[in-house]
């Protein structure tokens, strides 16, 4: 199943009254794989997750949400791409009126019929999934810290078990302790339940640790590879990004040179 | 990709037991797979294998259940192993059994009878520490203005002709539009009325009354109510939601001094203008009616209008509305601040702020009407 592309954008336009963020942008994301999605401010990362989702409508090009046409597509197989997907929003995006619980079992309510037992159990498991203690459950998102909100919009995101999780800067916002145990969460229910990320952050230290390849919004369009392959590019944004004091400490801290090709 | 669907069956071989789950075990398909597993019927073995080497696509709905079959057999007394969980399932299998069986603490048992005295109770006590509150507010809007009328500078003058444009200035058409047709009705009802009497004229009288005394300021009152008074509070809510408030108390500034008495020192001025706004067209209204339908000329309705809508009148009314314009802007104030959590909170307070202060209108009207008829007036 290994190079299989989950997500093919082709020629991707996207503007803003006068100001393009996108020009002929290409993308693939590959099955099993844990994508970062890294830019300036202004450049349009939020955009494209919201793109893929089928919540923006660009000016031109194509995109493919597994195998369907997310533009031109029935409605139905588009409903149906976006049941196999998951995403956290930046804060979370829990909906204040219901409780954890309830956030969770609220895409199973939509989609599927299961018996009531069934669903407060499988909640109460994604809910542990999640690093979440048990009686996080019955409160509201109101009641919970920053951190707690983010696991708690995750455990909603993996409700139906998707193939693909969006993640909009899962650890902006928690404190670097915080932020390394969700990088870790996050790659161990990547490998257990092979699913694939695309992961909009600007934590280097995120990307060094838990990101397959890397894809970097310049010039409107995007460049894919790994660490390595951005170590080498000379392109004056991602040399400045790649190399930056912080870049190289993270970069250290996980093991890798941070002088690689240059 | 072309799965069966998930099924599970139970088999008996040399003495042993052996279960075999195959087919897509997902989320999808949880409710059917579910009553499979409740439909298995563990026997008194001693040892049970579980053969899962069938199985297509399993998420963590699919382990679950697949354990929840599994404890089934232990409960029987039987010992379980899994077999064919392979490579690929295995960190799910893991994943699972350390999360599962962590179910929240159950809620305690309530006894309808005591719940129901407790609602009574908590009812009664939030509305008693709510009117409290209310009369705290009111205590600290006062202090605050107290405090700034020394230094009229810090009223902030921006900020206050931008919410007498927005409650004041945009709400005079359709102030105009409801008393004028209110104007319309009552002069139509009076005149109906009052025609059998043979006091047609007094329908004058009737409405000049009633709309000065009255209904210019209630009607105006209760629109700016629902106009402005829900604006306060869903604007302060969700700045209070936002962290907003907490920022400008951490930079020092005051949210009453900031926020509340702008707004509240805004209505108090429009709505007595606009009040006026309403009594003229409420009169027009009756005067288009009397006109157009009555045997009243002009003339006639003008002589009686002047004996009928006198100053006392007219101030009767006009001076409830400074009264009126405080509340709303209280109410509306102090149930924005009293916002928490997330947007059902801004929907709750709005609603009840917009109830309130009618509610407190109206009654400040009947308290109106007592004092003046003690006065004679």
């Amino acid at each position: 199943m290994a190079g299989e592309a989950v997500i093919r954008i082709r020629g991707l336009k996207n503007q803003f009254g006068r100001q393009v963020v996108h020009d002929g942008l290409d993308l693939d994301v590959l099955r099993g794989e844990v994508l970062g999605v890294v830019g300036g401010s202004g450049t349009g990362k939020s955009v494209l997750m919201r793109t893929i989702l089928g919540l923006n409508r660009p000016h031109g090009g194509t995109v493919e949400l597994l195998g369907v046409d997310v533009l031109r597509g029935d409605a139905e197989a588009r409903a149906a791409a976006q049941t196999r997907c998951g995403v956290l929003f930046q804060d979370g995006a829990l909906f204040s009126s219901l409780t954890v619980t309830e956030n969770v079992q609220a895409p199973m309510r939509e989609h599927l019929r299961l018996p009531r037992p069934l669903m407060d159990e499988l909640a109460a498991l994604k809910i542990a999934m999640v690093g979440l203690p048990p009686d996080a459950g019955p409160k509201r998102p109101g009641e919970l810290s920053g951190g707690m909100r983010k696991r708690a919009g995750l455990a909603r995101a993996l409700s139906l078990d998707p193939e693909v999780v969006f993640l909009d800067e899962p650890t902006a916002g928690l404190d670097p302790i915080g932020a390394a145990d969700f990088d870790q969460l996050i790659r161990d229910l990547q490998r257990s339940l092979g699913v694939t990320v695309v992961m909009v952050t600007h934590d280097l230290d995120s990307l060094a640790a838990i990101c397959d390849r890397i894809a970097v919004l310049v010039d409107k369009r995007i460049r894919v590879g790994t660490m390595a392959d951005h170590m080498r590019d000379m392109h004056p944004w991602i040399q400045a990004y790649f190399h930056g004091p912080r870049a190289r400490a993270a970069f250290s801290a996980a093991g890798m040179s941070p002088g690689e090709g240059s | 990709m072309q799965d069966g669907p998930g099924w599970i069956r139970q088999a008996e071989a040399d003495g042993q037991f052996v279960v075999s789950a195959g087919g897509v075990w997902t989320v999808a398909g949880a409710a059917a797979l579910e009553r499979a597993v409740a439909a298995l019927a563990p026997g008194p073995a001693v040892q049970v294998r579980f053969d899962l080497s069938a199985l297509q696509h399993v998420d963590t709905a699919g382990v679950f259940l697949l354990r929840a079959a599994a404890r089934r057999y232990e409960e029987a007394g039987a010992d379980v192993t899994f077999e064919g969980v392979g490579a690929r399932m295995r960190p799910l299998f893991e994943l699972v059994a350390g999360n599962e069986g962590r179910a929240p603490p159950a809620a305690p048992r309530r006894y309808p009878l005591a719940a129901a005295i407790e609602r009574l109770g908590c009812t009664t006590v939030d509305g008693v520490r709510e009117l409290a509150a209310l009369v705290a507010f009111i205590g600290e809007v006062a202090l605050t203005a107290a405090r700034n009328s020394w230094r009229p500078r810090r009223l902030r003058i921006v900020s206050l002709t931008n919410q007498i444009e927005r409650a004041g200035l945009n709400a005079i058409p359709i102030i105009l539009l409801m008393t004028f047709l209110i104007g319309v009705v009552i002069a139509y009802q009076g005149a109906v009325q009052l025609r059998r009497l043979g006091f047609e004229i007094l329908t004058i009288d009737m409405l000049a009354i009633t709309i000065l005394r009255e209904l210019g300021v209630l009607l105006t009152a209760i629109m700016i109510a629902g106009r402005s008074g829900s604006a306060f509070t869903a604007e302060i809510g969700t700045m209070k939601v936002n962290e907003e408030i907490a920022a400008m108390q951490a930079l020092g500034l005051d949210p009453v001094e900031v926020l509340v008495l702008p707004r509240i020192i805004a209505l108090v001025i429009a709505l007595p203008i606009l009040t006026v706004f309403a009594d003229v067209v409420g009169l027009l209204g009756g005067a288009a009616m009397a006109v157009v339908s009555m045997n009243i000329n002009t003339t006639q309705f003008m002589v009686r209008l002047g004996e009928a809508a006198t100053l006392t009148q007219f101030m009767v009314g006009l001076v409830k509305a400074p009264v009126f314009a405080f509340i709303i802007g209280v109410v509306g104030c102090y149930q924005g601040l009293r916002v928490s959590g997330g947007a059902e909170s801004v929907g709750q307070m709005t609603t009840r702020a917009v109830v309130l202060s009618i509610f407190l209108v109206i009654i400040a009207d009947a308290a109106f009407s007592i004092m003046f008829a003690a006065m004679g007036i």
